[in-house]
């Protein structure tokens, strides 16, 4: 038996093609099995669900709120709704979908195949920060049927600590996903540090395991600022003693530091991991080794630690001194270096290739795009002069959602696609697989682009009402509308996307141990994986050696080849 | 989708001495950003294109690594953002800086209303200034954190509670222009548009003292219902119906006897309503919530007066 699957030591079901008859989702029965289970795959998999229901939920508030703003004045809201409304869109895609997204969802499916183990190092403690997830997700429930809330997800102060709404169970949630935040933070550091299988030294590891190892260094480092922070804002709404409020003696600029602290690395917990995927998608998509694999790993470090000295940028306008500003841009600007490494070793890496436009290489190539203009967009937020003009306008909003949607989101979509077919054993139809990352593409541009010129223009963020601006500004209407129009498609693109994954799930073909030709551990095990991974500890070697498996039209899907390094071209299939 | 009159595709008209500064940095970095962004895009389709897999030709040998490129790769961006940085820091030095002998406003900013001071006491909902004289804005907020932002002056600047912070420019064409909040400040975050008004040479001075003389002369229960629309209406009402989160109506309330959370009855008089504004927290109205902050040295004595007579007035 060739070493090409230790899934295939577990029996496989009847006719030998489909998936195996017991793996990690068949192996137990019921809703205990699965609530209380212990498998990261399993906790991977409620993950994926909770955090994709919340996606659909912060998704529909922004549908809300753009369909209020492709009118002047009021539209389908009050103005008191349209202020709860973006403030819930923001806080329930920051903390309930995109901070815990890729690395509760892929790198916890992930990141113990990738490495090679049974589990996480603590299986226990990540069963607990799904639970902590979960009932931070019913504090946020709870804010939406005592008040709702309308600070903006910066929950700025003094504002936060008077208005009347429900500013208390939306903190205590934020904390509770602090908490599960930095749970799957510990558990990634402690997997990584001791459960690497034989062979796999740190410069052997996969590049998304660099990327989830950066990000959690900012998990465990950064989220306890934003947990004491929120506990001095609760008390001081209790207590009335002053810590950010002036009318007590307290100082509202403060919590602006205190906040920022954490929520500016919070960014690169957002967007690191997301890097992470596209080194492995685009390395196994063009069938080549990635390039420069040191500098892409270096990289991701440098920008979990740099991005520790970087908050000030927030607060240019805010009154700090020239010196502080100074500083501030000065690293603000050294933090984009690694960003502009990665993104041409992966333009290195196609080079020469052999591409394929398979799905998730559809979402790489989008990451390219869109999250190259939200990063060369930062340059204007960073330079001093410019940021005094663009600073809480649309720009900053279009710049951040080129990132966080562009980047963090088109990633997960990515890695999503590409890690399917072993999540769940089946292979969705790629060509609307294709479809929905194409839709998806242009959707975001259309929704993001216009939010750039409005905002340059002058238009403010937050604004329920643009009516007193239109006269100096009858375009800011049609940029409104383009921009609504481009919610619209996005939410069309996402209804694509996710009925075709769902549809895979009960109609997908059965998909083999290796269906893209990856040389990462993961794809040595069948698809679904057997519930405890692998049967007998495996050895890593170079996880970008894609070149050592071929094509086989018969399973279609990849295989160790036989002869190392035959002479001739080998066979691959187009997916394209 | 076009553009201002005057201005660029991105920018609006340059109408303050320094808006130059922050201009030349946008469209320096709006070159740099499109040139880096066109070549990383021409190299993915080119590369798609070119390298596209095709049934039966695998990738070709081609390194996996190259120190000295990537070496390239790393010091070009840094050299250019360096460039980028200083020009930055200069123009916000510019921004920063005011002259030494600057016209100086006094502003406020509360929920969801700016008040500008002028330095003879006059008080107006709009910004006027003179054009090419320094202009030298004090602000202070009563409540939250408001930004003061003129997008034709490029400028930007918080106004925090409890601290004053300063921003300048001089004004380099007559003419009207945009001044909104930007920093969320609550329900009315968006209601908090006005203008700035830049008066022709020889023509601000005559306007402030014709704008002062008539506020003078106004009679108290006038002078009050000024001063009740601009700072008081976004919170009351004055025709009996209640603003949302707002206090209560000051219709016919003069007289009425009213309950408190703490302490007994009181009938609302004259003492009642300087209490009410100056120290609004000391009682609270049944049935309404802490919200109002107090407008000691906000308002003079004169226009207490002005507002009582006024509220009196309201049948
Ligand atoms: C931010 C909103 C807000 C603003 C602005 C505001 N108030 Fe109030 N005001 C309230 C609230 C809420 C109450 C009720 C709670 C209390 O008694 O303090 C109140 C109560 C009062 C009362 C007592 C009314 C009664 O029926 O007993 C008076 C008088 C008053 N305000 C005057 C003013 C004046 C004059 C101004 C403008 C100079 C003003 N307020 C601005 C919110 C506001
Ligand atoms: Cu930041
Ligand atoms: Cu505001």
């Amino acid at each position: 038996m060739s070493q090409t699957a230790a899934g295939a030591l577990t029996p496989e079901s009847a006719d030998g093609s489909g998936p195996p008859a017991d793996n990690y989702l068949t192996h137990a029965h019921g809703v205990r099995s699965w609530l209380f289970t212990l498998d990261h795959k399993r906790i991977a998999v409620m993950y994926l669900v909770g955090i994709l229901g919340s996606f659909v939920l912060g998704g529909v508030f922004a549908l809300l709120v753009r369909t209020e703003l492709i009118r002047p004045g009021p539209t389908i809201m009050s103005k008191d709704m349209y202020n709860h409304m973006f403030t819930l869109h923001g806080a329930v895609m920051i903390f309930l979908f995109i901070i815990p997204g890729i690395p509760a969802v892929l790198g916890n499916f992930a990141l113990p195949l990738l490495v090679g183990a049974k589990d996480v190092a603590f299986p226990r403690l990540n069963l607990a920060s799904l639970w902590l997830w979960m009932i931070g997700a019913v504090f946020f429930v709870v804010t939406l049927h005592v008040g709702g809330l309308d600070t903006g997800w910066t929950f700025y102060t003094p504002y936060s600590t008077e208005t009347p709404s429900a500013v208390i169970p939306a903190a205590l949630g934020a904390f509770v996903l602090g908490f599960s935040s930095i749970f799957t933070g510990i558990n990634f550091i402690a997997t990584i540090h001791k459960l690497r299988a034989p062979g796999m030294t740190w410069f052997k590891m996969p590049l998304f395991c660099w990327a989830l190892y950066a990000t959690a260094i900012i998990q465990v480092l950064a989220t306890p600022v934003l947990g004491i922070t929120i506990l001095l804002l609760a008390a001081e709404r209790v207590l009335e003693v002053g810590i950010f409020n002036p009318k007590w003696g307290g100082d509202p600029v403060l919590f602006q530091h205190f906040f920022w602290f954490y929520s500016h690395p919070a960014v690169y917990i957002m967007i690191l991991p997301g890097m992470g995927v596209i080194s492995e998608v685009v390395a196994v998509f063009s069938r080549k080794h990635i390039f420069g694999y040191r500098f892409i790993a270096y990289s991701s470090v440098a920008i979990a630690v740099w991005g520790f000295l970087v908050w000030g940028h927030h607060m240019f306008t805010s009154g700090m001194t020239p010196l502080a500003a100074m500083i501030f841009s000065a690293l603000t600007f050294s933090v984009s270096i690694p960003s502009a490494i990665k993104v041409f070793n992966w333009l290195a890496t196609m080079y020469k290739g052999s591409i394929s436009l398979a799905t998730p290489m559809c979402y790489a190539l989008a990451f390219l795009f869109l999250f190259g203009i939200g990063g060369l967009t930062g340059l204007f937020l960073g330079t001093l002069s410019t940021d005094v003009h663009l600073h809480d306008t649309y720009f900053v909003v279009a710049h951040f959602h080129y990132v966080m949607f562009g980047g963090a989101m088109i990633a997960f979509l990515a890695g999503l696609h590409y890690w399917w077919p072993k999540i769940t054993g089946r292979r969705y139809a790629e060509r609307w697989g294709q479809l929905g990352a194409l839709l998806t593409f242009l959707g975001v541009n259309l929704t993001f682009f216009p939010q750039f010129i409005l905002g340059s223009r002058g238009m403010p963020r937050r604004y329920y009402d643009y009516a007193g601006l239109l006269d100096r500004h009858p375009d800011f209407q049609q940029l409104h509308v383009l921009s609504s129009i481009g919610a619209y498609l996005t939410a069309v693109a996402i209804t694509v996307v996710l009925g075709t994954l769902i549809h895979s799930v009960f109609r997908g073909r059965p998909a083999p141990a290796n269906p893209w030709g990856g040389a990462t551990l993961e794809w040595q095990c069948a698809s679904p994986p057997p519930y405890d991974n692998f049967a007998s500890t495996p050895t890593a070697g170079d996880p970008y050696a894609v070149d050592e498996f071929e094509y086989d039209p018969a399973i279609d899907g990849y295989v160790r080849r036989s002869a190392p390094n035959p002479p001739g071209p080998c066979p691959v299939p187009s997916h394209d | 989708m076009l553009a201002e009159a005057g201005g660029t595709f991105w920018l609006p008209p340059q109408s303050s001495s320094t808006a130059r500064y922050v201009d030349a940095a946008f469209h320096l970095v709006l070159g740099i950003s499109t040139f880096f962004f066109l070549l990383i895009v021409a190299l993915m389709v080119v590369f798609v294109l070119r390298y596209r897999r095709r049934p039966g030709v695998g990738p070709a040998k081609s390194p996996s690594h190259s120190t000295a490129l990537e070496i390239t790769w790393s010091v070009i961006p840094l050299g250019l953002v360096v460039v980028i940085f200083s020009l930055g820091f200069y123009g916000y030095m510019e921004i920063r800086t005011a002259p030494r002998t600057a016209y100086e406003i006094l502003v406020t900013a509360q929920k969801w209303k700016w008040t500008f001071r002028y330095p003879n006491g006059y008080e107006d909902p709009e910004l006027h200034v003179p054009v090419d004289e320094p202009v030298r804005l004090v602000m202070q907020s009563q409540d939250v954190i408001h930004s003061l932002f003129i997008p034709a002056f490029r400028l930007k600047m918080d106004v925090v509670p409890g601290r004053y912070t300063t921003t300048w420019f001089r004004a380099i064409a007559p003419g009207e222009y945009d001044l909104t909040c930007t920093e969320y400040c609550g329900t009315g975050h968006s209601d908090m548009v006005t203008k700035v008004v830049v008066h022709a040479p020889g023509e601000f001075e005559p306007w402030l003292r014709k704008a002062d003389e008539q506020a003078q002369s106004l009679a108290p229960v006038d002078a009050g219902r000024r001063l009740v629309t601009q700072r008081c209406a976004s919170c009351h009402s004055v025709d009996g119906t209640q603003v949302p989160n707002g206090g209560p109506s000051f219709k016919g309330i003069f007289g009425q006897t009213h309950t408190f959370t703490k302490g007994p009855p009181q009938v609302v008089d004259e003492n009642y309503l300087r209490e009410s504004i100056l120290d609004p927290s000391k009682r609270i109205r049944e049935g309404y919530e802490d919200r109002m902050s107090t407008f000691r040295g906000q308002l003079t004595d004169k226009q207490i007066t002005n507002i009582i007579e006024y509220i009196k007035s309201l049948k």
